[in-house]
């Protein structure tokens, strides 16, 4: 059939393809001048990218950290870089930053805030990575050594220092062996963090270690033939009643007898990423169990569960943040006794809790409703009660889902701390750079403080919501 | 200086609960420390320094009364507020003595229930410009852009002024005195206009302060001073002849320095009842006889407390002014101590 005389036996190598359709250019041809519309907007993006670090650069890069005063910083930047140039003046971040990080608590204690710092990261490592061993123990073995470098470098006193690394490396141990037990510590942490931060006698938080201690035991007792509602109920009242009648006389017997403690620091001299790291964490530990209340309860058959929720939920929601914190602030010294001292922290925190809770509900809801109605049914056809149904079936897939809504919550909620600054807690942000700004020395001073306190949030931020993308890509089960 | 007129209204439905405070110095020294509401960060006048150390001319009046009640003027303790929360702080009890360069005003008085026992400085809103825009009076601001703070007086003030002198202007609003500085500096607006002591803070901080004048003009009357709750007449007692003695101490030449010198050597009567050598003056207000003597003993008398802290030895350089004693032509008088 074919004569051909000439049929090739062996493949040709691939040619290599033509400039314009490999490497960078193809890249840039594909991406970033694939049209004319797209070209155009390049340019220009490049314009505004170069305008912008042509105007910056040279302010950061003429930056000065050693200096008196803004006046010295100018005299330095007009030396260095001559009369048309201006230059940052990050001598007052290095005079100040202690204020900034802990506003006015005291400097021979700036340890404590430090460990608990520590504290913190070491016990979120078993909420952030269950049993994982490997991630547990680089998270915790690097927060060991970053808080010990920390600590010696505040030089709280040798003896301090030996006992909190064997503490350190206790914990990195734990984390080896057995990661699990750390939930123990992250059980303990907020009474730990509240004995540290605020100090004083060591028998208040016993105290109210203790209230959870009676809840534990009544809930245990009487949840056989109370059920779990009522005896969750009767343990609320119980640990109320020890903590508002009984709790105080105790520990002050308790106090008089062995007096046990560390230096009591007030309230009103926390400031800084202090006061923001407590209200926040605060806050978004204690929101999102009261969310997923809200939100369950919200959904619930019980008429009168179902009103409060919905009508909790539907107020905090409707009323912005500073008008909830100047409640705090303002309605509430009416309300209480005068010269009753309910301290303002607390009295912020609670309310930022309630206001972040009400917003979490609504994100968890919108979890519960993604559920296909299936799943409801295959937990009541398995015979499992309400409770077990939603703590084995529901709750794990619903919160899967709003992974991304509760930390963006989680996120505002943190950036939101910084308003306290309203009703005249010192906030990093506004508080602590108003008070910076007032000195004479330092007066005429604007981006520095600004740049410095936003570079700590963002890395915050940004760390949860890492974290966040980390986290559904673990737990992503469908094949989608 | 800002105003809170909703406040307003909340504190005086509770002007009952002024009774509840009847015997504020009773409760100071029950409490052994001074609860101060001050500014946060006002240049000159209260701000913590690095130390966390409120420093400045109004925080050394709460330190002077704490002097005088406590005998000691470390025992102070500064509660910062915002002036939104100010006098609401005070009418509900969580500071005994705002010392927050709040003007007094007839609604202040009246419809907040404050009093405001002493005027400590006598401010005014002024402008202040650049030299190259060539103006010299407020009155030639025709026209202008002028920076200035929402929800204060001062706006009001301002559009008073310029409706009075039928010119014309547009404002540039800002929310605080760094925002003030930056927009009139980039060149926002053509005039900066605050309380004189205000702008002379700000001018100090440029780096060029020859290149900028405040106008000879001051348009409204400041009076800055202590307030108490309405009501509790011992205790504004107290705050006025503390104010008064540290004006007396400058009118006799008392100072810290001097003092113990004075106090062995003296035969003026008033100086000796004022020191609480001679008489029973201070028992007769609830205090130690030696109260006014700490409190001078304190941070100095008026004059070396101004210089301190604002005056012309300080970056931020304001003459006395109206702020002189009486018999170098100011204002500041003091009821004689007899």
């Amino acid at each position: 059939m074919s004569d051909s005389s000439f049929v090739r036996t062996q493949m040709l190598p691939p040619e290599v393809p033509p400039l314009t359709e490999r490497g960078l250019v193809r890249w840039m041809r594909e991406n970033l001048f694939s049209s004319v519309l797209n070209t155009v907007l390049t340019l220009a993006g490049l314009a505004f990218v170069i305008y912008a670090v042509a105007a910056t650069l040279p302010w950061f890069l003429n930056g000065v950290w050693n200096a008196k005063d803004i006046k010295e910083c100018r005299e330095i930047v007009l030396a260095n870089a001559g009369p048309e140039a201006t230059g940052a003046c990050w001598a007052l971040i290095r005079e100040r930053w202690h204020q900034f990080l802990f506003g006015f608590y005291p400097a021979d204690l700036y340890w404590r805030p430090v460990l608990a710092l520590g504290l913190l990261l070491v016990s979120l490592a078993p909420l952030l990575y269950y049993s994982m061993r490997r991630a547990n123990l680089i998270l915790v073995g690097t927060v060991s050594v970053l808080t010990l470098i920390a600590l010696a470098l505040l030089a709280p006193g040798a003896a301090l220092l030996v006992l909190f690394a064997g503490l350190f490396a206790a914990l990195t141990a734990v984390a080896w062996y057995a990661p699990q037990k750390l939930v123990w510590l992250t059980l303990a942490f907020p009474l730990l963090a509240f004995a540290l931060l605020w100090g004083g006698s060591v028998w208040g938080p016993i105290g109210v270690a203790a209230g959870f201690g009676i809840l534990a035991l009544v809930y245990s007792l009487t949840k056989s033939f109370l059920g779990v509602v009522v005896a969750t109920g009767a343990g609320v009242v119980a640990a109320a009643v020890w903590w508002l009648m009984v709790q105080t006389s105790v520990t002050t017997a308790l106090h008089g007898a062995i007096p046990l403690g560390i230096q009591a620091v007030n309230s009103d001299q926390f400031g800084g990423f202090l006061l923001a790291f407590v209200i926040g964490v605060t806050a978004i530990g204690a929101s999102l169990p009261i969310g997923i209340l809200l939100a369950l309860g919200r959904r619930s058959d019980m008429m009168l569960i179902k009103t409060l929720c919905v009508g909790f939920i539907e107020f905090v929601r409707g009323v912005p943040l500073i008008t909830v914190l100047f409640v705090a602030t303002l309605l509430l010294g009416y309300f209480l006794p005068p010269q009753s001292n309910f301290d303002l922290i607390l009295r912020v925190i609670i309310l930022v809790t309630f206001f972040s809770a009400a917003y979490l509900a609504e994100v968890i809801r919108g979890g519960l409703a993604a559920l296909p109605k299936g799943q409801y049914e295959a937990a009541d056809a398995l015979g499992l009660d309400y409770w077990q149904a939603q703590r084995l079936i529901i709750m794990p897939q619903a919160l899967k889902v709003s992974i991304p809504g509760i930390v963006s919550s989680f996120i505002g909620l943190f950036k939101d701390t910084t308003l306290v600054a309203f009703v005249g807690l010192m906030d990093p942000l506004k508080g602590v750079t108003t008070i910076v700004r007032a000195d004479v020395a330092w007066k005429g001073i604007y981006w520095e403080p600004y740049i410095f306190v936003g570079a700590i949030f963002f890395a915050v931020c940004f760390g949860m919501s890492r974290y966040s993308m980390y986290l559904e890509r673990k737990l992503k089960t469908d094949h989608r | 200086m800002k105003k809170t007129m909703f406040l307003g209204t909340l504190a005086a439905t509770t002007v009952l609960a002024g009774a509840a405070f009847a015997g504020t110095l009773d409760d100071v020294k029950a409490r052994g420390e001074l609860l101060c509401g001050a500014n946060p960060g006002l240049t000159g006048f209260a701000a913590p320094d690095a130390n966390g150390e409120y420093q400045g001319f109004d925080a050394a009046l709460c330190k002077a009364i704490a002097a005088a009640v406590l005998g000691d003027a470390t025992k102070v303790k500064f509660v910062p507020l915002s002036s939104e929360v100010r006098f609401t702080a005070l009418a509900s009890g969580e500071v005994d003595v705002l010392v927050r360069n709040s003007t007094a005003t007839y609604s202040r008085d009246n419809d907040l229930k404050l009093d405001f026992p002493v005027i400590n400085y006598y401010d005014g809103q002024g402008f202040m410009v650049k030299k190259d825009l060539g103006v010299s009076s407020a009155k030639e601001l025709d026209g202008a852009t002028v920076c200035i703070q929402t929800g204060t007086t001062t706006e009001l003030n301002l559009a008073d002024f310029f409706k009075h002198n039928n010119i014309t202007y547009t404002p540039v609003t800002v929310q605080d005195d760094s925002e003030a500085q930056r927009n009139y500096l980039a060149g926002s607006c053509d005039a900066f206009t605050t309380d004189a002591s205000g702008l002379a803070a700000v001018r100090s901080s440029f780096p060029d302060p020859e290149n900028h004048i405040i106008l000879p003009e001051i348009i409204s009357k400041e009076p800055l001073g202590p307030a108490v709750r309405h009501g509790d007449n011992q205790w504004g007692d107290v705050v006025r002849w503390t104010y008064n003695a540290l004006l007396i101490a400058e009118e006799k030449g008392i100072t810290k320095a001097n003092l113990a010198e004075v106090e062995a050597s003296s035969t003026d009567p008033e100086v000796r009842r004022l020191l609480g050598l001679e008489g029973d003056m201070g028992v007769m207000l609830g205090l130690d006889n030696a109260a006014f003597k700490n409190a001078i003993l304190a941070n100095g008398n008026y004059g070396e407390i101004f210089e301190a802290t604002i005056g012309t030895s300080t970056p931020i350089g304001l003459a006395r002014g109206l702020n002189a004693l009486w018999t170098q032509g100011g204002l500041q008088y003091a009821a004689p101590f007899r």
